[in-house]
C-alpha cells in the first residue's frame, strides 16, 4: 500500500509563493539496525524524491538513511502557470512512486 | 561502558536501553546470546566529528563556510529519536542572479554523516524545506546552504535526544 | 538472576517507588479535573505532528482504511460501507468501545468487532493482530469520532469486567514487582529516565509512536508496557487486554478521543 498523501492550495495567483507538502508511507530501514538475531537488516530507502512543475524540475531532495520512516517532505514553488506537479519518489528494491495533483493558478 | 557491550552488534546508541535488556531475565539473554554469534561486517556505530568535517568539505571544496542566512530550525530536546522535525530557510531573494542552489544537512553522531541535500532555484520563490529527520543520539546538525553567487553559508543546531522508556523486544 | 547489570538508574527508580508505595494501593483514579492525555505530556513539536493531518503518519492508515472501508470482500461479496450506510454512521462507535457481545457473553474490542463484522457478516477470513489492514480499518473508524468525548456505554454487563480490569491495573507483577497503578496514578508526570510518565488514558488510539515508527494498536502498547515492568505479556489473544482497555476508557469518561494520535 505506497500511498503518498499531498496538499497544495487549491488555486493561487500567479506569482504567488506556495507550499507543498507530501507524506508517504515508508518504512526507511537504515540498514545499520541488527534484528534480534544479531543480522543486520539491509537497508530500504527512499533515495531522491523530486517534484516538476508542467515537466521543468522545481525541486530534488536526495534522502539517506537519516530521513524519518514515512517521510515527510514540505518545500516551497512560485505558481507560474495552470497545469499539473507531479512528484516522484524513488528509492531501493526498485520504489517508483508518481503522484500527480492540478494547480490552478489566477 | 560495559567491556561485553563491544560485542552487542550496532543498534543506535542507546546504552541506557541496552543497560535494561540486559538486566532482565530470559527473553533479553536470547536476544543478546544469539546476536554475539553473527554480526555482519558493520559499519561502525556511529560517525564521528572528522567524518562530519569530511563530509562537508565534500560538498564545499576549499570555500569559506560563513554563519549566518540559513537558519536550522530543530527541537533543542527531542522524545525521540526516530523522527524530529527540522525545518531549514535560507534568507535569499531567489531570484535568476541571486538564489539558493543546494540546501546540504549533515550530523554528527549517525552512522553516516549525510541527513539529505535539497537542490533548488528561483522556482523555488522561497528557499525553505521541512523533513523529520532521525538522530542516533544527542548530537549537533549542520546546515549549509550553496548560493548561485559562490558563497556558502552555515548554521548549526545542538539536539538532546532521550528515549522511550517502556518499549517492546527487539524486531525479528 | 544476577543484578550486577541493572542499570544505577533503573535500580534506583525501582527502590524510590519500592519505597514510597510501601502499603498496598488500591488503583486510585485522578480526580477529572486533572486529568491529562498523553498529548499535553508531549513537546510541541510532536503535538504539532498529530494536530497536522498533511503531517501525521497515522492519516496514511486512514486513508489505506477508506480504501478497504470501500471494497467488496468474501462469499458476501459486501463492503464495510454497504452495511454502515456510509461512514458518517460509526461516528461516535469508537468513543463506546469496548462493548459487550451477547454471542460471546463477553466485551470485545473494536479490533474484534472488526473482525466479527468480515467473519460473520462479509464471510471472509478475520485479519491479523497489529496487521496493517486491521490497523488501517480501526484508525479510519476512530477517527471518525476524532474530537468526541470517551463514553463507554451504561451496561451492567461490563460491570464485572470493568472490575477485572482494575484489578489487573492495580496488580503488582513481573520482576520489577510494579503495578500499573503505582506509574500511571501514582507517580504520572513524573519521568522514567527522560520520559515523562504519562497518565496512561487511551484517548488516541491506535497511534503512530515514534519509537515504532508505525501505527499500532493499545494492545501493542500494553504489551510495551509489561515488557518494560519486566513481566510476561498476555497472549495477543488474550482476554486481559480487553479487561484493561475497557478499565482504561471508563477511567478515561469524558476525555477527548484524539485519534489517530502521534506519541513518542
Amino acid at each position: 500500500m505506497s500511498h503518498a498523501l499531498i496538499s497544495v492550495p487549491k488555486a493561487v495567483k500567479r506569482g504567488q509563493v506556495f507550499e507543498i507538502k507530501t507524506l508517504i508511507s515508508h518504512r526507511m530501514e537504515t540498514g545499520f539496525r541488527a534484528d534480534a538475531k544479531g543480522q543486520l537488516v539491509p537497508r530500504d530507502i527512499i533515495q531522491r524524491f523530486t517534484c516538476t512543475y508542467n515537466g521543468v524540475e522545481v525541486f530534488n531532495l536526495k534522502l539517506s538513511p537519516a530521513i524519518a520512516a514515512n517521510p515527510f517532505i514540505s518545500f516551497f514553488t512560485v505558481a507560474t502557470e495552470s497545469g499539473t506537479i507531479a512528484l516522484r519518489w524513488t528509492g531501493d528494491n526498485g520504489f517508483a512512486v508518481e503522484e500527480t495533483v492540478s494547480i490552478k493558478v489566477e | 561502558m560495559d567491556e561485553a557491550m563491544t560485542h552487542v552488534p550496532p543498534l543506535r546508541a542507546a546504552t541506557r536501553r541496552v543497560f535494561l535488556v540486559r538486566s532482565s531475565g530470559a527473553t533479553a539473554a536470547l536476544v543478546l546470546g544469539a546476536s554475539a554469534a553473527t554480526v555482519s561486517h558493520a559499519p561502525p556505530a556511529h560517525a564521528t566529528p572528522a567524518m562530519l568535517e569530511a563530509a562537508i568539505r565534500g560538498v564545499v571544496g576549499n570555500a569559506p563556510l560563513r554563519p549566518g542566512k540559513i537558519t536550522l530550525d530543530l527541537p533543542p530536546l527531542a522524545e525521540n529519536g526516530n523522527s524530529v522535525s527540522m525545518t531549514v530557510s535560507v534568507d535569499s531573494p531567489m531570484t535568476e542572479a541571486d538564489h539558493v542552489k543546494a540546501i546540504h544537512v549533515f550530523n554528527e553522531k549517525n552512522p553516516q554523516p549525510h541527513v539529505l541535500s535539497a537542490a533548488l532555484g528561483p522556482r523555488a520563490g522561497r528557499a525553505q524545506l521541512t523533513a523529520r529527520i532521525k538522530l542516533n543520539d544527542s548530537q549537533t546538525v549542520v546546515a549549509i546552504a550553496e548560493t548561485s553567487v559562490g558563497e556558502f553559508w552555515r548554521a548549526s543546531a545542538e539536539v538532546i535526544v532521550t528515549l522511550a522508556a517502556c518499549v517492546e523486544e527487539q524486531p525479528s | 538472576m544476577s543484578r550486577r547489570r541493572v542499570s544505577a538508574g533503573l535500580l534506583r527508580a525501582a527502590v524510590c517507588l519500592g519505597a514510597a508505595l510501601a502499603a498496598p494501593l488500591a488503583a486510585g483514579q485522578t480526580p477529572d479535573g486533572q486529568r491529562r492525555s498523553g498529548y499535553d505530556d508531549m513537546s510541541k513539536s510532536v503535538q504539532a505532528m498529530q494536530d497536522d493531518d498533511m503531517a501525521n503518519p497515522g492519516m496514511l492508515w486512514v486513508r489505506d482504511g477508506e480504501g478497504l472501508w470501500n471494497r467488496r470482500v468474501g462469499s458476501a461479496d459486501k463492503a464495510c460501507a454497504d452495511c454502515h450506510a456510509g461512514i458518517g454512521s460509526i461516528s461516535g462507535v469508537a468513543a463506546r468501545y469496548p462493548a459487550f457481545e451477547a454471542t460471546l457473553g463477553r466485551p470485545i474490542a473494536l479490533e474484534q468487532r472488526i473482525n466479527l463484522c468480515r467473519t460473520n457478516h462479509q464471510r471472509t477470513e478475520p485479519l491479523g493482530p497489529e496487521s496493517r489492514e486491521l490497523l488501517a480499518l480501526s484508525a479510519y473508524v476512530a477517527q471518525q469520532s476524532r474530537g468526541q468525548p470517551i463514553a463507554p456505554p451504561a451496561d451492567p454487563r461490563l460491570q464485572p469486567f470493568i472490575e477485572g480490569g482494575e484489578a489487573l491495573y492495580a496488580r503488582r507483577q513481573g520482576q520489577l514487582n510494579l503495578s500499573c497503578a503505582q506509574c500511571h496514578d501514582d507517580n504520572s508526570g513524573r519521568k522514567l529516565g527522560s520520559a515523562t510518565i504519562p497518565q496512561g488514558h487511551p484517548s488516541a488510539y491506535p497511534i503512530y509512536r515514534l519509537e515504532w515508527q508505525s501505527l499500532g494498536s493499545l494492545k501493542r502498547r500494553l504489551r510495551n508496557c509489561l515488557i518494560g515492568m519486566r513481566a510476561e505479556p498476555y497472549d495477543y489473544g488474550a482476554q486481559e487486554y480487553v479487561d484493561l482497555e475497557l478499565f482504561l476508557m471508563s477511567r478515561a469518561r469524558g476525555m477527548k478521543l484524539e485519534s489517530p494520535g502521534v506519541r513518542p
